[in-house]
C-alpha cells in the first residue's frame, strides 16, 4: 500500500508535457544535492522494491552527462538511460535532455526540473517536455504517443467516474 | 523518467482515451450496453460521428460490440482498461515509492548536518 501525499501531483498541462510535483520537507540545498549526487541519487531513484542503480553518473555541469542503469536483482532485468545538462543552476533549477536505451517515444525529452524553497520545505516540480509535434509527427507511433500523453491525466478522472479503479 | 508501456495496444488504449467524448461514452457504457441510437442521443451527436468512436474504442480493445443482434449494442471491456489504469498506477507508484525513500535519505542528511554543526558542503 502506497501513501500518496497531497503534495504529491502528476498532470499533463500541455501535450507534449508531464509534470510531476512534491514537496519535500528538507531546505533546497540538501534537496538538490539529494538529485544531483550519485551516490544519494542511487539509494532513492529506484522505484519498486527489488530494483537497484548498479550505475549512476552525474557530471553535472552545462555539457555534462548523466547515465543511469537500473537493475531487478530477481531477474537481471536492465533498463538504462541518460542525457546531457543544458543548464545547471544550484541549487535551484536543472535542464537536462532525457533518452532511454529502449525508448518507445521517438527522439529525446527535456527535464526540467526546478527547486523552490518555502520555508523550511522544497517545493520540487520536474517537467518532462517531448520533442516537436513535427518531429513527431514524422516518428511513426507520434500520434499515439501524443495521444496517450494527453489521455494521461484525464484517464484518472474517468477511472473514477466509472469506478474501474476501485 | 517515464516507465515503459507494455505494449503497442496500450499506446491504442491511452489514444482512445485522449478525446472527451469518448470517455464520456464509456462512462454511459459502464451503466449498461447501449445502442449507437442511445449513444447518439445524450451526446447530441449523429449516429455516424458516434459510430467513428465508437470504432476508435473497439479498435482500442475498450469495448465490444454484438454483430449479430440488430441493435449491435456496444459493451464495456474492463480488462483493457484495466491494463491501462496498471501502467498509470506503475508510474504513480515508481515516482512516489522513490520519493518516500528520498524523504528518508532527506531525513538522514538534516540529521547529520545538525550534529555536526556545519554548513553544508558543496
Amino acid at each position: 500500500m502506497i501513501f500518496y501525499p497531497d503534495s504529491f501531483k502528476i498532470s499533463t498541462p500541455t501535450d507534449r508535457e508531464i509534470v510531476v510535483e512534491r514537496d519535500f520537507d528538507a531546505p533546497r540545498q540538501v534537496v538538490f544535492d539529494a538529485f544531483t549526487r550519485p551516490e544519494l541519487v542511487r539509494r532513492w531513484l529506484l522505484g519498486p522494491d527489488g530494483w537497484t542503480m548498479p550505475v549512476c553518473e552525474i557530471d553535472l555541469r552545462v555539457g555534462g552527462a548523466y547515465r543511469y542503469v537500473w537493475r531487478k536483482e530477481s531477474t537481471g532485468t536492465e533498463m538504462g538511460m541518460g542525457g546531457v545538462f543544458r543548464e545547471v543552476v544550484r541549487p535551484q533549477k536543472l535542464v537536462a535532455t532525457e533518452k532511454f536505451d529502449d525508448a518507445w517515444y521517438p527522439g529525446e525529452a527535456v527535464d526540467t526540473t526546478v527547486f523552490e524553497e518555502r520555508g523550511a520545505t522544497t517545493k520540487m516540480r520536474l517537467t518532462v517536455l517531448y520533442e516537436s509535434k513535427e518531429a513527431r509527427d514524422t516518428a511513426s507511433r507520434s500520434g499515439m504517443e501524443r495521444g496517450m500523453i494527453a489521455g494521461y491525466n484525464r484517464l484518472e478522472e474517468m477511472l473514477a467516474s466509472i469506478g474501474v479503479n476501485g | 523518467m517515464v516507465i515503459q508501456p507494455a505494449s503497442t495496444q496500450l499506446d491504442a488504449t491511452f489514444a482512445a482515451l485522449a478525446d472527451p467524448t469518448r470517455r464520456a461514452i464509456l462512462a454511459r457504457l459502464a451503466t449498461g450496453d447501449a445502442s449507437v441510437n442511445e449513444l447518439a442521443e445524450p451526446f447530441d451527436m449523429t449516429q455516424p460521428a458516434i459510430s467513428k468512436h465508437l470504432k476508435v474504442l473497439e479498435r482500442a480493445g475498450l469495448i465490444s460490440r454484438d454483430r449479430d443482434a440488430q441493435r449491435r449494442p456496444s459493451r464495456l471491456e474492463p480488462a483493457r482498461l484495466a491494463e491501462a489504469s496498471a501502467w498509470l498506477e506503475q508510474y504513480r507508484e515508481f515516482w512516489e515509492t522513490s520519493f518516500a525513500r528520498l524523504d528518508a535519505v532527506l531525513e538522514e542528511l538534516k540529521t547529520r548536518k545538525h550534529k555536526r554543526r556545519q554548513p553544508s558542503r558543496r
